[in-house]
């Protein structure tokens, strides 16, 4: 005999359920929601541990190269670009800013911190997700959907050391080197506005810069860009790699919703990371 | 008894809802090529990836060499699926590598061995799927035939026990599809692995095939061979086998198998005892020299070639033709005696000679990969029949019957 459910069995074949179902019904959704939030967060994991752990395959070492290439060096350029103008903003804003309160030799102060501990490892990663990320989504979905995966793995190929392990860990080496580049010349850019550009005095500028930053300081940017890497890049490694089993479609566009997700949830991954860190860390 | 190579028992899957194989049992065997047919989304290429471990049953076993694969340890399972290959409805190639990178990628990746060794099977393979122009191109730049054979060369290259091929032959024209076929069976027998085929290309996978497999309403209805299914009384046959098989097979344009039996009986069966007809059995003898000299399509050219002339010939005179293997062809001429068409096959011998076999042999040339020429013989058998006489013992004794009609020479140039 079949459970009873106390839904009640209409004429035409359609079961209506029980009267209740109108008040506990949102809190199915919710919890439907955060088992599978949960599900999908315990599967990120797996991948991610999995990932890291498949470094130790001997032919590893030049994949993780050829992808330094991919993510690190072919970023380079925008985010020399990014880090010139976010230097140069920062600059003009905090002169006139720092001019009013007469206080206009913090400027190299002002510039070297907030890109060192904040702006630096958030932005670089942002582009690097924008750039890089999203590209690797789209390939590895792609790979999926056209049995490229299926097919490593009836050659004996794990698909995770050959193509999500080297990516991982070509972002992690990637991303604080880019960060650090990324603050270079964002203090450059500083120096350019309120120096060059609005007369603040280069030496003042110059010596603030050192003077206000320790060790510590630039740890701590770098510390943010390898959690923001092993983040991030699992995450677009992870939507691509299960870009078939998406729920709201399938195909070429699952590839494109994955790629989609991976980047948002990429940025907000990032940007919520980012406060977990600061308040650790400060 | 032989314990096959490959065993499924009671094996069902579902995807969710749907369950896609219901209890299906069925054997493979070392050694032979197996195929499985059915209709297009019955399950076909599911069944396939359960043998290389892509899915895995629901409910059953898989038994590899006797052993169930889920009662293996992990290194054995390894082991038993590092025997085998795969090649791809798709190919699955990898589009931002070139096809010699394609070919080369499992040898690089799962194998010690150095780059002069890892080249010299590359291409050695790379030249036996006339893919030398190809070799640096990536899979986009090239014809679905050529992307085929990029994932045949890559399927073959680690020297593999056991091939799985899902539709080997879909997207190609008729002439490629049964070159392919033959370079299945031609590799088949070179390197002596075992081939599993799903293909709904039906009659063609049967002139290679060893074992069938039929697969419908999700299950396992007929294991056995080719010739064991004609006599299989199924509802497979009505609604599978018939709406595979057109009433002509593709490549010679001749009347399928089926289509065969139909006039057969339609024409002959009914007829009153006493009453004669004839069977002329032809046969190119050579098929293979032609295949490993000038290439498979030009093999296919040759049989495509040779089935256009016998219809054109005897079609004309109320035969009807069929192929019956790979490089024979079966007419049936329903109003004449033995007398009758030894003297019809005598003037079919004189025009054959005289361009029939050059027409054959232009065919040839047309899809060569080379200008070499290579020899071939044609032979031709006569038996008489009656309505009473099972087709396939009056078409066995004209094979008995058989002698040389026509042979191109070399140093003739016919």
């Amino acid at each position: 005999m079949a459970p009873d459910t106390g839904n009640q069995i209409l004429s035409n074949g359609k079961t209506r359920g029980r009267p209740g179902g109108l008040l506990t019904g949102p809190f199915a959704l919710i919890g439907r929601a955060a088992i599978s939030w949960i599900n999908d967060l315990g599967a990120w994991a797996i991948f991610l541990v999995l990932g890291l752990l498949k470094i130790l395959h001997p032919k590893q070492a030049f994949r993780v190269i050829e992808q330094i290439y991919y993510i690190g060096a072919r970023s380079t350029m925008i985010i020399m670009l990014v880090g010139l103008f976010t230097g140069m903003v920062l600059g003009l804003q905090a002169y006139h800013a720092l001019v009013k309160l007469g206080a206009e030799g913090a400027l190299g102060t002002l510039v070297a911190l907030s890109l060192v501990r904040e702006l630096g490892p958030v932005l670089t990663a942002i582009m690097i997700t924008a750039r890089a990320g999203s590209a690797i989504t789209a390939e590895i979905g792609i790979q999926r959907i056209s049995e490229q995966i299926d097919a490593l793995q009836t050659m004996r190929i794990d698909p995770l050391g050959y193509l999500v392990t080297p990516k991982i860990m070509a972002s992690i080496i990637s991303f604080p080197l880019l960060t650090a580049l990324f603050d270079l010349i964002g203090i450059l850019g500083g120096y350019i506005s309120g120096v060059l550009l609005l007369g603040a005095n280069a030496a003042t500028y110059q010596y603030r810069v050192q003077a206000s930053m320790d060790a510590g300081d630039v740890v701590h940017g770098l510390i943010k860009a390898v959690v923001f890497a092993v983040i991030v890049s699992a995450v677009y490694c992870y939507q691509g790699y299960f870009a078939h089993m998406r729920r709201d479609s399938h195909g070429a566009k699952a590839v494109g919703l994955s790629t989609t997700s991976a980047v948002v949830l990429s940025c907000v991954l990032i940007l919520v990371t980012d406060y977990v860190l600061t308040a650790l860390l400060i | 008894m032989v314990t096959p190579l490959i065993e499924f028992q009671n094996v069902t899957k579902r995807f969710g809802p749907k369950t896609v194989l219901e209890r299906v049992n069925l054997q493979i065997f070392e050694g032979e090529i197996t195929t499985v047919i059915g209709l297009s989304g019955g399950g076909k290429s599911v069944l396939l990836k359960h043998i290389i471990g892509l899915l895995k049953p629901d409910e059953g076993t898989i038994l590899f060499r006797g052993k169930p694969l889920s009662g293996m340890k992990k290194n054995e399972v390894s082991a038993s699926f590092a025997q085998m290959s795969y090649m791809f409805q798709d190919n699955a190639l990898f589009d931002s590598m070139s096809v010699y990178e394609n070919i080369a990628l499992p040898l690089r990746e799962t194998t010690n061995l150095g780059k002069t060794e890892i080249d010299r099977r590359v291409l050695a393979r790379i030249e036996q799927m006339e893919l030398q122009d190809a070799a640096h191109k990536y899979p986009s730049e090239l014809s679905g035939g050529m992307q085929k054979r990029a994932a045949l060369a890559r399927a073959l290259v680690t020297d593999p026990r056991i091939v799985l091929f899902d539709e080997p032959t879909s997207g190609q024209d008729p002439v490629r599809k049964n070159a392919i076929l033959s370079m299945i069976a031609q590799y088949q027998k070179k390197f002596a692995f075992t081939a599993v085929l799903v293909s709904h290309e039906i009659p063609d996978v049967y002139f290679i095939s060893n074992r069938i497999l039929a697969l419908y309403d999700r299950a396992i209805v007929f294991q056995g061979t080719p010739e064991e299914l004609e006599n299989f009384d199924h509802p497979f046959k009505d609604e599978v086998i018939r709406s595979l098989e057109g009433l002509q097979e593709e490549l010679t344009g001749l009347h399928s198998r089926r289509q065969f039996r139909v006039q057969y009986h339609a024409q002959l069966k009914h007829r009153s005892y006493g009453e004669t007809y004839s069977v002329v059995v032809f046969t190119l003898e050579g098929l293979d020299a032609i295949t490993a000299r000038l290439g498979h399509e030009a093999a296919q050219e040759a049989i495509r070639s040779m089935g256009v002339y016998i219809d054109k010939h005897f079609g004309a005179i109320g035969g009807f033709s069929t192929r019956r293997h790979a490089n024979e062809f079966v007419t049936v001429l329903p109003y004449s005696n033995l007398t009758e068409t030894e003297s019809i096959l005598k003037d079919f011998v004189d025009d054959f000679q005289e361009e029939g076999i050059q027409e054959i042999w232009a065919g040839a040339r047309k899809q060569a990969a080379s200008e070499v020429c290579v020899e071939f013989t044609i032979l031709a058998g006569i038996a008489q029949g009656q309505p009473i006489m099972e087709i396939n013992s009056v078409v066995d004794s004209a094979k008995h019957q058989q002698k040389e009609i026509a042979r191109l020479r070399c140093d003739l140039g016919r």
